[in-house]
């Protein structure tokens, strides 16, 4: 029941990558997910961020984030897990439900094209935008004959 | 030896009521809210999330508003904290190389592979103070973006994940690889700083290291104390993803993103009669937006290896104890203020030991 399809860790990742706020509106043209209990938290802690030495070296670690995390099983019997940066419990909880929803083929799909396929979309345009900024700030200098 | 005192509660209590008066201000202006702190001084936010060592905007944004802007403090209470969260699970280390970069230059190449950009930057600036006492001119509008729900206009797909300029020199052999890929281990969070200190456990120092501190150290290289002639390979800023494996699930999930500084400093050489002649490294990685930081931990990095590198060990920088001893602010500032604090017993006896000192040599000069 809780066997990671491969796409699990793409949904986890897109849910916790949503701007605040972008999940609750979506949910309003889904249908209602299921009931659910909570087995854990939701719980506010830490995460020690890691870095490389150089990059690709020794592992050291560079400083802790906040994190949330939520577990639930919901009434169709599938266990979620939420992890989100920051201290949003509420957020946690919800991406553990989505995440236990997603689980349930009967579900899955539209949900994806609810949820999901805006996500990734609106994710993408972002990026994009952002990445075209960036482009648009990219220098070309020209040496000059020596100056010495 | 400090001798504890007691009393003083309702002048304390007073001076805190006139302390929170004087964070408000003139409450005939708008209070400030930490969302404005975080959007219109990031670079300060960068800063104390730094140097309290905890990657939370928002929290650092009410720290630096509680602090009345002073940034020590603010990381301090950040610190404070972060001491009473409990570690859920850690993370799998960044990869800088996929980092969405927002800047990314390079001091030794003109040309590479992916370009330069400078994102949002200071630099080339004329650091003239704005005459308009309303503040700086409202940004030009940016480019038009595509309206939401169209697709973005056709162009070429993004390029994939910038090509790491070390890569291009480690690919002649020109310069010292990355080394042993080992998972972390020493932690400052939860074990003391101990001696001889390996280079993780010091870039985790320098990471949350006083920016103040290793700016001077580093521009103490530059000027001749522990010099190894560095050029800036890359430094780049963005967004990198941060993933961690929970327990129960079994496999690596994203959480979200944060931002983060690299630079990697290309050094003069080291080399043998078995090692042919290679440029040096020096690393520097931290949170937010932070170029100077980033720049003077790889210069300080650089000069603790000497040791290593076979470099004779004379500056201060080079010296791993001297430095990493004295780079955290939030233990610095804890000892140096405590010095405001009453010492009326302590003073009482070294007064009269300077008394019975004078009086013994008084009586020395009766003898004579």
């Amino acid at each position: 029941m809780n066997a990671p399809s491969p796409a699990r860790p793409a949904w986890l990742g897109l849910l916790a990558r949503a701007p605040r706020g972008a999940i609750e509106p979506l949910l309003a043209e889904a249908p209602a997910l299921p009931g659910f209990i909570r087995l854990r938290g939701p719980e506010i802690g830490m995460s020690m961020v890691r870095g490389r030495a150089g990059g690709g070296g020794a592992a050291f670690n560079l400083g802790e984030m906040t994190i949330a995390r939520c577990s639930i099983r919901d009434e169709d019997g599938f266990v979620g897990h939420g992890y989100v940066a920051g201290r949003d419990g509420a957020l946690a909880e919800l991406i553990a439900r989505l995440d236990a929803a997603l689980q349930n083929a009967a579900r899955h799909a539209s949900l994806h094209a609810a949820v999901l396929a805006p996500l990734a979309a609106a994710e993408a345009t972002r990026r994009a935008a952002d990445e075209a900024r960036a482009a648009g700030t990219e220098v070309r200098f020209f040496t000059l004959a020596t100056m010495r | 030896m400090y001798v504890a005192v007691k009393g003083g509660e309702q002048a304390i209590d007073a001076a805190h009521r006139w302390m929170a008066e004087e964070r408000r201000g003139d409450p005939a202006l708008p209070e400030i809210t930490p969302a404005q702190i975080s959007e219109q001084l990031g670079r300060a936010v960068d800063r104390v999330m730094a140097e309290g060592a905890l990657y939370d905007r928002a929290l650092a944004a009410r720290a630096i508003r509680q602090a009345q802007g002073d940034l020590i403090e603010a990381a301090f209470l950040l610190r404070a904290y972060r001491a009473t969260l409990p570690r859920l699970v850690d993370s799998e280390p960044v990869d800088t190389g996929a980092m969405r970069a927002k800047r990314r230059i390079s001091a030794v190449f003109k040309d590479l592979p992916g370009g330069q950009r400078l994102g949002p930057t200071m630099d080339y600036t004329h650091r003239l103070l704005d005459p308009d006492a309303t503040g700086p001119a409202a940004p030009e509008p940016a480019p038009p973006e595509p309206p939401p729900g169209e697709p973005a206009p056709a162009e070429p797909p993004p390029p994939a994940a910038l090509p790491r300029v070390m890569a291009m020199l480690g690919a002649d052999a020109l310069i010292e690889p990355d080394g042993d890929p080992a998972p972390a281990a020493a932690d400052l969070t939860t074990a003391p700083l101990g001696f001889p200190a390996p280079r993780p456990l010091r870039l985790q120092a320098l990471a949350r290291g006083d920016e103040g501190f290793l700016l001077a150290l580093g521009y103490s290289t530059q000027r001749g104390y522990g010099n190894n002639h560095p050029f800036v390979g890359e430094l780049r800023v963005g967004e990198v993803a941060v993933s961690l494996v929970p327990p129960e699930l079994g496999f690596a999930i994203e959480i979200g993103e944060i931002t983060l500084t690299e630079c990697e400093m290309v050094n003069q050489f080291a080399g043998s009669r078995n090692v042919p002649a290679q440029f040096t490294r020096g690393y520097g990685l931290c949170f937010g937006h932070a170029d100077r930081k980033a720049i003077a931990m790889a210069l300080v990095d650089r000069a603790m290896r000497a040791g290593e590198l076979g470099e004779d060990v004379t500056a201060p920088a080079q010296q791993v104890e001297f430095v990493l001893s004295h780079c955290d602010n939030i233990e610095a500032t804890g000892f140096v203020e405590h010095l405001k604090l009453p010492h009326h017993v302590d003073f009482q006896s070294e007064l009269e030991t300077i008394r019975a000192l004078r009086a013994a040599a008084g009586d020395d000069d009766a003898t004579l």
